[in-house]
């Protein structure tokens, strides 16, 4: 079923990332099973360990299913100062989930990341490809019911 | 060729993009054709404007008026009143004390040149701007030896934090004979306050690319890799877009310009570490590992990826070669102090009216770039603290303002210039809760590799946390500082020797704000 992503790689240990990278976006929970591993191990040639150590080391990875929106709140220093620890508290409270967990209706899933480079709009957060700045909690709550209203 | 009366340059960029700059872009081609007036009026996408916080922003020239926070609701009244009564909408100018302050003299500026002006995604604007002629010159004209030796006499210095002299780095590998050679880009920017590679890929990517290719042909390299963060989408996108262009036009390829000489430009994409950042934990993730510190020697100029010889610059090092090449050393040393020519790009946030980024000469004050390209402090606040350099820097107080900021005479105050991010505090910040904050990140980005760091950061964590819960003793403060300073002398990679700078900064120039947190 993986066919196609390695049509685009040439079978060399370079393209690992990348192509954990594709398996992870099409996959709807967003995430890298263990079949996958598998997959890509045989089609490489390298050993589960290392793709499983190469998995766990980038925090873009994930090794457990998660939402179908997963939000990313910068928990950096320029953001800290503009107030995150608040929009943290704001977001746990909507959402009623804590860091690194996905509601049960599997819309989201709740991560910390570091400095997304977006800091003239601290405190930032990204939900999938999407950047959000300027955040309060006003505007917060307004974010996720707009993508609740969008499903 | 049509001559417009007026321009207006919309930003796009990261920011403007989530306050909806396409939709307001739209509407505004409508209304401009609803008035007739598309003959006269032309809109440009650009890259950044250079300030952030204010929404969706456009510049219009030659007038020089900047709207910012637009809504779609003002672009009626705006095509009306300005663009067909000659009327500017004065309540929707970016305050004017501010922009009569802010620098808009692009003659100072290398680095950003044209960011904010030509069209980013079109090679052409790039072109008519003056660019690829120091391409063309360099292929047609200088010996690759000649190159390195105009890039050593400018004096340039690594602009991605360490500062080491650029063509210093590029005469290590020049004359090496290898059957491959490889220039490796640095836009792994992950350093916390700092966007500055970001704006320049997203507002001028051939600059950067003008920049690899130079440097590939000084060192004899015919491969280039640029090692770009998986969160940065847009400049992704727009450095694919641009390498399609300069292979269309043979800029890029097989024998260019009948040199002999053959290049291509690759995109590598990270996956979320900062330790990639490290020039041989980048060169291993690009491999398709994980991003651990390799041992030096070997230096990657010696043997780096695939244990090839290679160069690893940052994006604003290698932006400036272009301009280098063209206009040759002696023009660039004009920029800048002795020992430290050129500009620098900053980024400038946190507690000022107009957070974004200036490039400036190196050498301009602390006061200044707060002052003049931050708007200065909000909301009436005392300035308290400056985080210079991004978690890897130095916290600053107000004693410090008129320092210079170059990597020389921040050296004197055991400082350092670092990637450009400075961090700006009023008097409501507190050095504890931000100390921890800065170290959170470091205990998180640690790799594990060596101990030192990974069990110092741990240390270091646990320590500050319990000071900040009003927990600690002053005791804890020198042991702070000690255990960053084993990890400075003892750990593998610069992560775990950067510690000691914001935690001894910290620590003596905020004593009181630590000691008010202890019974």
């Amino acid at each position: 079923m993986y066919e196609a992503i390695f049509s685009k790689y040439a079978p060399t240990k370079d393209n690992l990332i990348y192509i954990l990278h594709e398996i992870q976006d099409q996959h709807p929970q967003q995430y890298i099973s263990e079949e996958a591993i598998s997959a890509v191990s045989e089609y490489l040639s390298i050993t589960h360990a290392h793709i499983y150590g190469v998995l766990t080391f980038y925090s873009m990875f994930s090794t457990k299913p998660r939402g179908k929106n997963i939000i990313r709140l910068c928990e950096s220093p320029p953001c800290f100062l503009k107030g995150s620890e608040a929009i943290l508290h704001s977001l746990r409270d909507i959402l009623q989930i804590k860091v690194g967990e996905t509601t049960p209706d599997g819309l989201f899933t709740l991560e910390l990341t570091a400095c997304l480079g977006v800091c003239g709009n601290a405190p930032v957060m990204m939900i999938n490809e999407d950047v959000y700045g300027d955040l309060t909690e006003a505007k917060v709550t307004k974010i996720i019911a707009d993508i609740k209203g969008r499903i | 060729m049509n001559f417009y009366r007026s321009h207006i340059l919309i930003g796009i960029d990261d920011s403007s993009l989530e306050a909806g700059v396409k939709e307001i872009e739209q509407a505004l081609q409508e209304e401009l054709s609803k008035l007739n007036l598309t003959d006269e009026i032309n809109i440009l996408e650009t890259g950044t404007l250079g300030y952030f916080g204010t929404g969706v922003s456009m510049m219009v020239y030659p007038e020089q008026v900047t709207y910012v926070n637009l809504k779609k609701e003002d672009i009626a009244e705006i095509a009306k009143e300005h663009f067909l009564k000659g009327r500017p909408v004065q309540r929707l100018i970016l305050d004017n004390t501010l922009t009569r302050q802010y620098d808009f003299n692009y003659k100072n500026r290398i680095v950003l040149s044209n960011s904010g002006i030509i069209d980013p995604e079109n090679i052409d604007e790039y072109m008519g701007a003056g660019g690829y002629e120091a391409w063309e010159k360099a292929l047609t004209s200088m010996k690759p030896a000649e190159l390195v030796e105009e890039v050593k006499a400018s004096g340039l210095r690594g602009r991605g934090g360490a500062g080491f002299p650029t063509g210093l780095k590029w005469s290590f590998t020049a004359p090496l004979t290898a059957d491959q050679k490889y220039v490796v880009v640095n836009a792994d920017e992950g350093e916390p306050g700092t966007f500055k590679d970001r704006l320049i890929m997203e507002g001028d990517p051939h600059k950067l690319l003008e920049g690899v290719m130079l440097c590939a042909y000084a060192i004899g390299a015919n491969r280039a890799y640029i090692y770009i963060r998986g969160e940065y989408k847009l400049c992704i996108a727009r450095l694919e877009k641009a390498i399609n262009q300069a292979r269309e036009y043979g800029i890029l390829g097989e024998n260019i310009f009948e040199s002999g000489f053959s290049l291509d430009i690759f995109i590598k994409i990270g996956a979320g570490a900062y330790v990639c950042g490290e020039e041989t934990a980048l060169i291993e993730s690009m491999e398709g590992n994980r991003g651990n510190p390799r041992s030096k020697p070997p230096f990657p100029g010696v043997s780096g990826a695939w244990q090839k010889p290679t160069v690893v610059n940052n994006v604003e090092t290698l932006a400036n070669v272009p301009a280098i090449i063209k206009n040759g050393a002696s023009w660039f040393k004009e920029f800048g102090v002795e020992g430290c020519y050129g500009t620098k790009v900053y980024t400038v946030m946190g507690d000022v009216k107009l957070p974004g980024l200036c490039e400036v000469d190196m050498g301009t004050t602390l006061r200044t770039i707060i002052e003049q390209y931050g708007g200065g402090m909000k909301d009436g606040k005392k300035f308290k603290a400056a985080l210079a350099g991004g978690a890897a820097g130095v916290f600053l107080n107000d004693t410090l303002l008129d320092v210079n900021m170059d990597y020389n005479s921040l050296k004197e105050y055991a400082a350092v210039l670092g990637s450009g991010a400075i961090l700006v505090m009023n008097e409501d910040a507190d050095m504890v809760d931000m100390l921890w904050s800065v170290i959170r990140f470091f205990r998180h980005e640690s790799c594990g590799k060596c101990n030192p760091c990974a069990n110092g950061n741990e240390i270091l964590y646990k320590t500050i946390t319990r000071i900040r819960n009003g927990e600690g003793c002053e005791a804890d403060l020198d042991e702070m500082i000690k255990v960053s300073d084993v990890m400075n002398q003892t750990s593998f990679c610069a992560l775990g020797q950067s510690l000691i700078m914001p935690v001894r900064s910290a620590i003596e120039n905020f004593r009181e704000d630590f000691l008010a947190r202890m019974k």
